[in-house]
């Protein structure tokens, strides 16, 4: 538990002092997960990375007193919304009650929200002096702030190869935040599935091996997001492989700003930090082993 | 204007101890968090006399209306809350109210005596409840052993002793009255209920730590009535917490008695709760009806 630095990923927005309430744009389906829209007429742009606490201004606590406390949620997708402020997109799947509520939500509904939270993906220069690019690798709902990141790569004309895990063709939710609607994969993303019914068939870790093994992967940066047996995997994939990775975090949270200590995370020789203002992005080398016991 | 053992206050809301780190929201939310800050006190997160890493996760569980938490009471211990963070708090524009607790009476007095020089420090809290750690249940579930400790650790401060008491007691009034006879100026209630939950896809305790502390609106009757009956038997001024979420729910404390309310786990879902439910104080009716404190309600 001493208070040394981590290191520390990039430079983050700062949310507005509490909580304010936000309108649903949009709810749609995508791929079996549900992308919902908010517009936040107050709040900073977020970056890539950082996360919302989400609370359904209605209907919060309807099942046998749940949901009680906000969700957290990486963004991911933002653009202006028309009328002023930003339009908020959040990549879900209804996992318990509360999250079953945020997919309910309709068009006019309120939210709760407080953020952006936590800290965010830092480029990747900043994560390895002299690297030329990077590849974000992602897996399940965790595919959501990998698609915010990507987009900020190809504002920035930064290079970037995307691989994606899914369980199979009819569970790629979130894949058309990175192709679009239409279905047709672009290029640069390239996906595995259990089954194989859609890409290669295997794990997304079987795409990143060969990239960790060419002899130009040290100039690379792996950004991912996924479960936490798929961030494991990764986390120790890269170490083994002298690979420098940023790797976004889950843990249960109930307030995203630091009061709570609910979403502690192990810290390598000892000790803990919390995810929600010390993450969610940590350098790989800032986490012991990703474990299902926090995440 | 509301006040407690002589401090003033701006409302009668304050935060309960370790729901809110005002450090760690000045990082989230930036310097908007000093200019409207949401509680007319602050109380610290408990410090330990030696820095403690608290519990292994998993550390919360949501619970119908409320949570459990096994935080474990992680802090810098003594030395390092006095050389980093005091100066930090003291820059909070609200008396600072320090949350201690240790497992001998020598601890605690070297706590105290520590803490309580230091004038940044309005007031001290003894955590003798934390449901958490194990040694903090036996000075809380006893009161010749709160009275004790009173005894030994009043001589050494003038500023005002606030003792908070745990719910997990057969009769918590009959400790407050050991903290009254020790010289204690204020007790504080209620503290986390000692719960349980089981994670339904591994079968097992839910929490790293086996068991933990449930709080939220779950818990408002039990403190409520246990405001009751502390307040039927001292005459110590009292803090009076458990699941306040709104205006309303502060009223019932002020009600029955509370000279002041804390507001803990709402925190985590509206970060300026204490603000919210000092305005919602303001207009309740019940505040304006219940003047004067209802002690005779059996």
């Amino acid at each position: 538990m001493d208070s040394a630095p981590l290191p520390r990923p990039g430079a983050a927005s700062r949310a507005p002092f509490g909580r304010r309430r936000c309108e649903v744009a949009s709810n749609r389906d995508s791929g079996g997960y549900r992308v919902v829209s908010l517009v936040d007429r107050e709040g900073p742009e977020p970056e890539p990375g950082q996360f919302y606490m989400l609370a359904a201004a209605t209907g919060w606590g309807a099942r046998d007193g749940r949901a009680f406390l906000p969700r957290a949620i990486s963004v991911a997708e933002t653009m202006p919304a028309a009328g002023g402020g930003i339009r908020l997109d959040f990549l879900l799947d209804a996992v318990g009650p509360g999250t079953g509520r945020l997919c309910d939500l309709e068009a006019g509904e309120g939210v709760w929200i407080v953020g952006p939270l936590g800290n965010a993906f830092a480029s990747p220069r900043e994560v390895a002096p002299g690297a030329a690019g990077a590849v974000l690798v992602g897996g399940g709902v965790g595919v959501a702030p990998l698609a915010l990141q990507r987009k900020r790569f190809a504002e920035r004309g930064i290079a970037h190869r995307v691989l994606l895990g899914f369980r199979d063709r009819a569970h790629t939710g979130g894949l058309d935040l990175f192709c679009g609607s239409s279905g047709a994969l672009c290029p640069e993303v390239r996906l595995a599935t259990e089954d194989g019914s859609q890409g290669v068939q295997g794990r997304v870790t079987d795409l990143l091996l060969p990239i960790l093994a060419g002899d130009d992967a040290a100039s690379g940066v792996i950004y991912t997001c996924g479960p936490p047996a798929m961030l494991e995997a990764i986390r120790a994939l890269c170490a083994e492989h002298g690979v420098s990775c940023e790797l976004a975090l889950e843990s249960p949270m109930a307030c995203g700003f630091g009061a709570c200590f609910g979403c502690a995370v192990p810290k390598p020789g000892g000790g803990f930090l919390r995810l929600c203002i010390d993450g969610p992005v940590l350098r790989g080398d800032a986490v012991e082993e990703v474990s299902h016991a926090y995440a | 204007m509301p006040e407690l053992c002589g401090i003033e206050l701006a409302t009668p809301v304050i935060n309960a101890s370790g729901t809110y780190d005002a450090i760690a929201a000045r990082q989230a939310f930036g310097d908007a968090l000093l200019e409207d800050f949401p509680f007319a006190a602050f109380v610290s997160k408990t410090i330990t006399p030696e820095p403690r890493a608290g519990n292994p996760p998993r550390r919360i569980w949501e619970t119908p209306a409320g949570m459990i938490n096994s935080i474990g009471l992680p802090n810098k211990g003594l030395e390092g809350f006095l050389a980093e963070d005091l100066p930090r708090l003291a820059e909070l524009p609200v008396p600072l109210i320090v949350s201690v607790m240790a497992t001998t009476r020598e601890d605690f007095a070297r706590c105290i005596e520590r803490v309580a020089r230091r004038r940044e420090v309005a007031a001290i809290e003894l955590n003798i409840s934390c449901p958490n750690v194990h040694s903090g249940l036996i000075v809380g579930e006893n009161p010749s052993e709160t009275e004790a400790l009173l005894d030994a650790l009043r001589p050494l401060t003038e500023k005002p002793l606030i003792v908070k008491l745990t719910p997990n007691t057969a009769d918590p009034a009959s400790v407050a009255a050991g903290a009254e006879r020790g010289g204690a100026d204020a007790v504080s209630l209620i503290n986390t209920l000692k719960g349980t939950a089981i994670d339904p896809v591994t079968g097992a305790p839910a929490l790293g730590n086996g068991y933990g502390g449930l709080s939220g609106p779950a818990v408002r009757p039990v403190a409520l009535e246990q405001l009751r009956s502390v307040r039927a038997r001292v005459e110590l001024p009292i803090v009076g917490m458990g699941g306040i979420s709104s205006g309303a729910d502060a009223a019932e404390f002020l009600a029955l008695g509370a000279a002041v309310v804390a507001v803990g786990t709402e925190s985590f879902r509206d970060p300026r709760a204490g603000s919210r439910i000092a305005t919602e104080l303001e207009s309740s009716l019940l505040s304006e009806r219940s003047a004067e404190p209802v002690l005779d309600l059996d």
